[in-house]
């Protein structure tokens, strides 16, 4: 069974609801870990300003922050990290845990905005 | 009966600002310790004036008063609290994590919501844990206004609900994740507010009917928490048997008219009335006569009392005119009148043409009430807490819900029901009500004091992120605290009342208001007896009382003022508000 970690920047809630405004690409985010929870991915999420010891457990997550806080979200896959500074999109997050999407989950999909315009990832 | 009877271990006192809870809770305390009790008092209310009515400073832990025997009481700070709350979860880091971390994960600390949970958590540890107040006899919680008031009370049902319903694990407790250990200590909390044989909840309400309304949805807001025993307390009851003064005439069928129509929910609680005191409930003494009115020494006639009084309210309409558009604020503890003040001063410019939108965050909102049927160039908008929560959560759901599949949109429903969604929504409206002054007059009556202070503390800590973050924030949102700070564009009025705790809670009110760099325009003194013309002996007597109040707000704490005296007419509708801002023909 593989595993996944986020490492989220602080935040007040996971779905960033809490925000002036609401991120979508955070909802669209906190779905798909859900999906991917159903299809067998063990999946574990921190927030920076819930749960610090994790980060402070982690070098490499510590090392990502000392380079710069908008490393944030990182995220690892049976302890090896798979993406820095955005959140995958579903189709991303599936390629990177190797499963297999069925037809009929393909048009749930939606991969615009699959990460923040703002971070320069995509 | 003058004060309520107190046969439980622990007793609330609640209702809206202003209506006397500290001064009865107070009375009540002294007056149990006098008869052999140990007594322990507590206020959770972010601007409590406990110390000034005990005369004493307090802390957060029990504090014995002089001079009363058996009689103790603490304050809790909600604002200290969270700062301690916020030390305890970060300072453990310091030096693990990098710097910029441990300052984002103090930001996130730093909201309104850390603050009420902070209070709710002291709360809980005097209430849910026995051995906490194990050496008195009785624990009196003198609560915040009743906004807060419900808030607090609200939570821990909410927070039992949403921590049993959290079955997704994508809790939304807010950045108190930590507070989920403390489920028994809550759950304990809400079992000792909802057992009749341990806890009566006082609903305190002058003889008016406002307060009286306000008192009812009180109760049936408890009463859907769970909590069955009420009582109760009209407090300020003022009744003579002269009949040769208008205002003395007027105050008395007022109050009559007001009990004679209280809510059918009310009328059924055991009831303990206590009277009108001319001379103000600061001090052991004063105290003393809430319990013993009879004791009361009469006033002596034939003093009369000369100053210098501050303007009319019309004078400022004219100040405030010149500017042609902009953003009237009244602001001050509530029940002191600031939505009659703010309708008056709206219904007075839309009277010389400007086009002007009234509008109010008061949870008990009666600016529709107040204005009565519709007036040219005037519009009318509330700003509902619920209604502002449905309507975020719509937009949130239509906004990002969309993609979702059942389960991600159950887990975004149940974010939207924490505790922060009603601050965000409430937020979002006022930066939209506060924007419409580029285009003519916007005059806001704001909710209490406490509840101001958080709503301004939220701009404060948006507007950081803002800067931060510039991502696609509404320009209102954006523009919301430059405004507030540019004299030009808003005007803060200070409402109070001539007496000790008003002009004090104003006083801290605009103290806070200088720390967030908005100063005040002008303060607006509203009820005032000694410029009501009254002959009544007591009610004269209360009117000499006030002029070291009227004083200290004209001469020391303001720059402009304005006096509106009592009125025997009530200010009610276009005719009864017009009373406030008409010139008076000198007869």
């Amino acid at each position: 069974m593989k595993k996944l970690e986020v490492f989220d920047p602080a935040m007040c809630c996971s779905t960033g609801v809490c925000g002036v405004e609401v991120d979508p690409v955070l909802v669209q985010f906190s779905a798909d870990l859900q999906w991917l929870a159903e299809h067998d991915i063990q999946v574990k999420r921190y927030n920076l300003s819930q749960e610090p010891q994790a980060f402070a457990g982690n070098p490499d997550v510590v090392r990502e922050m000392e380079a710069g806080m908008d490393r944030l979200p990182v995220l690892m896959v049976d302890g090896h990290i798979v993406s820095t500074g955005m959140y995958p999109s579903r189709i991303q997050l599936a390629q990177k845990l190797g499963i297999a999407l069925t037809t009929a989950e393909k048009p749930h999909i939606k991969v615009v905005a699959a990460c923040n315009p703002k971070s320069g990832c995509c | 009966m003058t004060l309520p009877s107190a046969t439980t271990r622990h007793l609330f006192f609640t209702g809206k600002g202003g209506v006397g809870k500290t001064s009865l809770s107070c009375a009540t305390g002294l007056a149990l310790a006098e008869a052999g009790k140990r007594v322990l008092i507590v206020s959770t209310d972010p601007a409590s004036n406990l110390d000034e009515v005990l005369g004493v400073s307090l802390g957060a832990q029990p504090t014995a008063i002089p001079k009363a025997a058996g009689l103790f009481a603490l304050n809790i700070d909600p604002e200290a609290s969270a700062r301690d709350y916020r030390e305890r979860m970060v300072a453990p880091y310091r030096g693990i994590l990098p710097v910029a971390a441990i300052a984002s994960m103090e930001e996130q600390f730093s909201g309104a919501c850390t603050v009420e949970i902070a209070a709710f958590d002291e709360f809980s540890k005097l209430l849910g844990q026995p051995q906490a107040t194990a050496e008195f006899d009785h624990v009196v919680f003198d609560t915040a206004p009743t906004g807060h008031t419900l808030r607090l009370l609200t939570l821990p049902s909410a927070w039992s609900e949403f921590i049993a319903s959290s079955d997704s694990g994508a809790s939304c407790l807010g950045p108190l994740a930590g507070l989920e250990k403390q489920k028994a200590l809550y759950a304990a909390t809400v079992a000792r507010l909802c057992d009749p044989a341990s806890t009566a909840v006082i609903l305190v309400s002058r003889p008016d009917i406002s307060a009286l309304r306000e008192a009812d949805r009180t109760r049936t807001e408890l009463v859907e928490l769970g909590v069955s025993n009420l009582q109760l307390a009209i407090n300020g009851l003022f009744s003579t048997d002269r009949t040769d003064d208008a205002i003395a005439t007027a105050m008395m069928q007022r109050a009559d008219a007001a009990l004679a129509a209280i809510p059918l929910g009310l009328s059924s609680l055991p009831r303990t009335v206590t009277p009108f005191l001319p001379l103000g409930t600061v001090g052991l003494s004063a105290l003393r006569r809430m319990a013993h009115p009879d004791r009361l020494p009469l006033p002596t006639p034939g003093e009369t009392a000369t100053t210098t009084l501050p303007g009319p309210l019309s004078a400022l309409v004219d100040e405030i005119a010149k500017a042609g558009r902009g953003v009237i604020m009244a602001m001050g503890k509530g029940g002191v009148g600031k939505t009659t003040v703010a309708a008056a001063i709206a219904m007075a410019l839309a009277k010389r043409g400007f086009p002007v939108q009234l509008s109010t965050t008061d949870p008990a909102a009666h600016v529709e009430a107040a204005v009565g049927e519709s007036i040219a160039h005037l519009s009318v908008s509330r700003i509902d807490p619920a209604a502002e929560i449905a309507l975020y959560t719509a937009e949130v759901l239509a906004k990002a819900g969309s993609n979702l599949d059942p389960n991600g949109r159950a887990m975004l429903e149940e974010d939207l029901r924490s505790p922060c969604t009603e601050e965000i929504a409430v937020f979002r409206a006022f930066a939209r009500a506060v924007d419409a002054g580029k285009e003519g007059f916007v005059v806001l009556d704001t909710a209490p004091t406490g509840h101001t202070i958080l709503l301004l503390d939220a701009a404060e800590s948006y507007h950081r992120e803002v800067l931060r973050t510039q991502g696609d924030m509404p320009e209102a949102v954006r523009n919301l605290l430059p405004r507030l700070r540019d004299a030009n564009y808003t005007k803060v009025l200070i409402v109070t009342l001539p007496e000790a705790t008003p002009v004090h809670e104003a006083e801290r009110l605009q103290a806070d208001l200088a720390r967030a760099k908005i100063h005040p325009y002008a303060w607006v003194i509203n009820q005032s007896l000694l410029a009501s013309g009254t002959l009544n002996p007591l009610l004269a007597q209360r009117g000499r009382y006030e002029i070291s109040f009227i004083r200290r707000v004209a001469d020391q704490l303001s720059s402009r003022s304005a006096l509106i005296p009592w009125l025997p007419v009530p200010p009610v509708g276009p005719k009864g508000l017009a009373q406030l801002t008409d010139r008076i023909d000198a007869t």
